[in-house]
């Protein structure tokens, strides 16, 4: 039973890491960049429930909304102001920049907020799922993030399948100049693209805070890159690789860390990473899935 | 260095400079501690110094003139820490100071660039994002290991394990040289300013005699165009090897001048994570990536005026932040180049018509 208790441990951490990893592998997908600061916005966004819920006792669901618009025009910005002057530079300026932003984030939230740990009420109020008679309980945080997990990954996948700036994005990822010359606005769509990544990260700050109730400001630096161990793991730029991804990776650094050794645990997920990119750089669903988001 | 005085080239004239800017700076330093116009606060600072200054050039050299950014630097700079200080450590009583000094410097040299040999092997066959999120994994599994690993020695010879002090099964006579978490403490304190200032020396003359030579140049041709630097016949993998390793090799070398500053060594997310590998990022951008003596200039800087201007040290990080972003797009950006390149032409072009006027 305890297995079952740290396979779903598992699939709760790795719930969050997929959530955010779609954020990750629409970005990377699209404007062909790392976006190191997508971790952080996570991390404004759990801020921003907290002081609407905790400080000014609004309803959970408004402060999401709330939180939702912050991270939009958060992320919007930061394209605008940090990432576009540097498109067509070379890749190494735009990921100095993009580590420059994370640290910029992580920074300004330690000075309004400081360093100390937040404790984060959940915004999920549903009853624990309990099975067994009670042995094996099942957290409703799990349950809404896996299922807000599959409505957005149906979501995502449609709206870039079937909507015109879904196509656009699409013709961006494949090739910029190209969907330039057939009139699509590259930027007006890469700015879309950050506005989309960086509204999942509202949610995924929320989720991710409700679960592990400790906020601080390197609360996302972690999950931010360990999401984007899972986006490789499930092959960069597909949706359901996201998915597929971020479950595996929660499973496997809960099982390393209940059964080989906890403090080796970010270890293991890290040789993961170096091992798909040596064996499948394409990653779990790279080849079969032939469009990028 | 070659060519005889008076007919030096540009590169050797640059490469004096940078070389008596340090010399220099060491003269000033030890006059100013000699007539007691140094606070203790700064003289503590000036291993620290050396360090940082040693370390952004070897990062220097992997993302200016490799071309490729590697966030696991600390994890080199941890590497080379921890081998020496369990060396000074064990051998504390048995070999006279100086003498342990350079054996502990070899051994941090060493294993640093074993551990950056192997690291780079996979490594490179990355690129671009892949390879800087891959170096960062690679510095954080290194620190865990470290975190979690226990070694002691005794009659029997050296015990190590991942669980604790007590599962090393020793002998009476046994001393743990790294307690896991705890790290290795009772380091002696063998460095020194002087000692610092030679190792910047000898990194700076290692890494700008590389550049110089005819494998800098292989790797440079690599940075600026791999296809066209393969079609001529430069073994790829080869030289970035190279060249990643005698980067971490140094890196290794800082991290013995910080272990044998400190007299508890611990691996901990600030000295040896990932926001220690941004720092040293900040070092090489700020002082100009490629640039090695803007590197020693920028780290010297920066870990000066924070101790110095307390006001700033709560803005600090914030203030890293904000110089690396405007940084990176004021020399990147193909507008800001463009809008440079034209103030450049007007300014040349103004002077021009006023001499002829």
């Amino acid at each position: 039973m305890s297995f079952a208790a740290h396979l779903i441990n598992g699939i709760s951490l790795g719930s969050v890491y997929a959530l955010i990893a779609l954020g990750y592998t629409m970005v990377y997908g699209i404007a062909k960049m790392l976006n190191f600061a997508h971790g952080d916005v996570i991390m404004i966004g759990g801020y921003v429930v907290f002081v609407t819920v905790s400080g000014m006792g609004m309803n959970p669901l408004a402060s999401i909304i709330i939180s939702m618009a912050v991270c939009t025009i958060l992320g919007v910005t930061i394209e605008r102001v940090a990432y576009r002057p540097l498109r067509g530079a070379s890749p190494l300026a735009v990921l100095i920049t993009a580590i420059g932003v994370s640290y910029l984030l992580q920074n300004i939230a330690l000075l309004v907020f400081g360093s100390d740990t937040k404790a984060f009420t959940n915004v999920v109020t549903l009853p624990n799922l309990e099975l067994f008679d009670g042995q094996l309980v099942i957290k409703s945080v799990t349950i809404v993030t896996v299922i807000v997990n599959i409505i957005i990954m149906v979501g995502l996948t449609l709206f870039v399948r079937k909507t015109k700036i879904g196509r656009a994005m699409t013709a961006v990822s494949e090739d910029q100049g190209a969907a330039q010359l057939m009139g699509i606005n590259v930027n007006g769509t890469i700015a879309v693209t950050f506005a989309i990544g960086s509204s999942l990260a509202a949610i995924a700050g929320v989720l991710l805070c409700s679960a592990y109730p400790a906020l601080t400001p390197y609360t996302g630096s972690m999950p931010g890159i360990k999401a984007f161990v899972a986006a490789v793991f499930g092959g960069i730029g597909s949706i359901p690789g996201a998915f597929i991804g971020g479950i595996l990776l929660g499973v496997i650094e809960n099982l390393s860390k209940a059964y080989i050794s906890s403090q080796l645990s970010d270890a293991i997920v890290f040789s993961i990473l170096i091992i798909v990119l040596l064996v499948k750089p394409t990653g779990l669903l790279g080849r079969k899935i032939q469009e990028k988001v | 260095m070659k060519t005889k005085a008076g007919r030096l080239s540009k590169t050797t004239k640059n490469d004096l400079i940078t070389y008596a800017m340090v010399i220099l700076a060491y003269i000033v330093m030890q006059l100013l501690v000699s007539t007691g116009h140094v606070s203790s606060l700064i003289q503590g600072l000036l291993v620290p110094f050396c360090t940082y200054a040693i370390v952004a050039i070897a990062l220097n050299l992997t993302v200016g003139i490799l071309g490729e950014l590697s966030l696991g630097h600390a994890g080199f700079m941890c590497v080379g820490a921890f081998s020496s200080a369990v060396f000074s450590l064990a051998f504390k009583d048995a070999i006279p100071s100086g003498l342990r000094f350079f054996i502990a410097l070899l051994i941090g040299a060493v294993a640093a660039a074993l551990v950056g040999f192997l690291v780079g092997i996979p490594v490179l066959r990355l690129r671009g994002d892949y390879l800087a999120i891959v170096t960062l994994a690679f510095g954080e599994i290194i620190k865990n290991i470290i975190n979690a690993l226990y070694l002691g020695v005794d009659a029997n010879g050296i015990h190590f394990t991942m669980k604790d002090a007590l599962s090393l099964n020793m002998e009476e006579d046994g001393v743990v040289l790294i307690k896991g978490a705890q790290g290795v403490t009772g380091t002696p304190n063998d460095s020194n300013f002087t000692v610092g200032v030679i190792l910047v020396l000898i990194t700076l003359f290692i890494v700008l005699n590389f550049i110089r030579s005819r494998t800098g140049r292989a790797v440079m041709s690599i940075r600026d165009n791999r296809i066209a630097a393969e079609s001529v016949g430069i073994n790829v993998t080869k030289y970035k090897l190279i060249a990643f390793t005698i980067s971490a090799s140094l890196a290794g070398v800082a991290g013995v001048l910080y272990a044998h500053n400190l007299s508890s060594l611990t691996a901990l997310p600030k000295n040896f994570g990932y926001n220690m590998s941004i720092l040293i990022l900040v070092f090489v951008v700020l002082g100009g990536i490629g640039n090695i003596r803007g590197s020693v200039i920028a780290a010297v800087l920066l870990t000066l005026l924070p101790e110095v201007l307390r006001v700033l040290s709560d803005y600090r990080m914030l203030i890293y932040a904000i110089v690396l972003i405007a940084m990176m797009i004021f020399n990147w950006s193909p507008n800001a180049i463009f809008f440079r390149k034209r103030v450049k032409q007007r300014l040349t072009a103004g002077r021009k018509s006023g001499k002829e006027a």
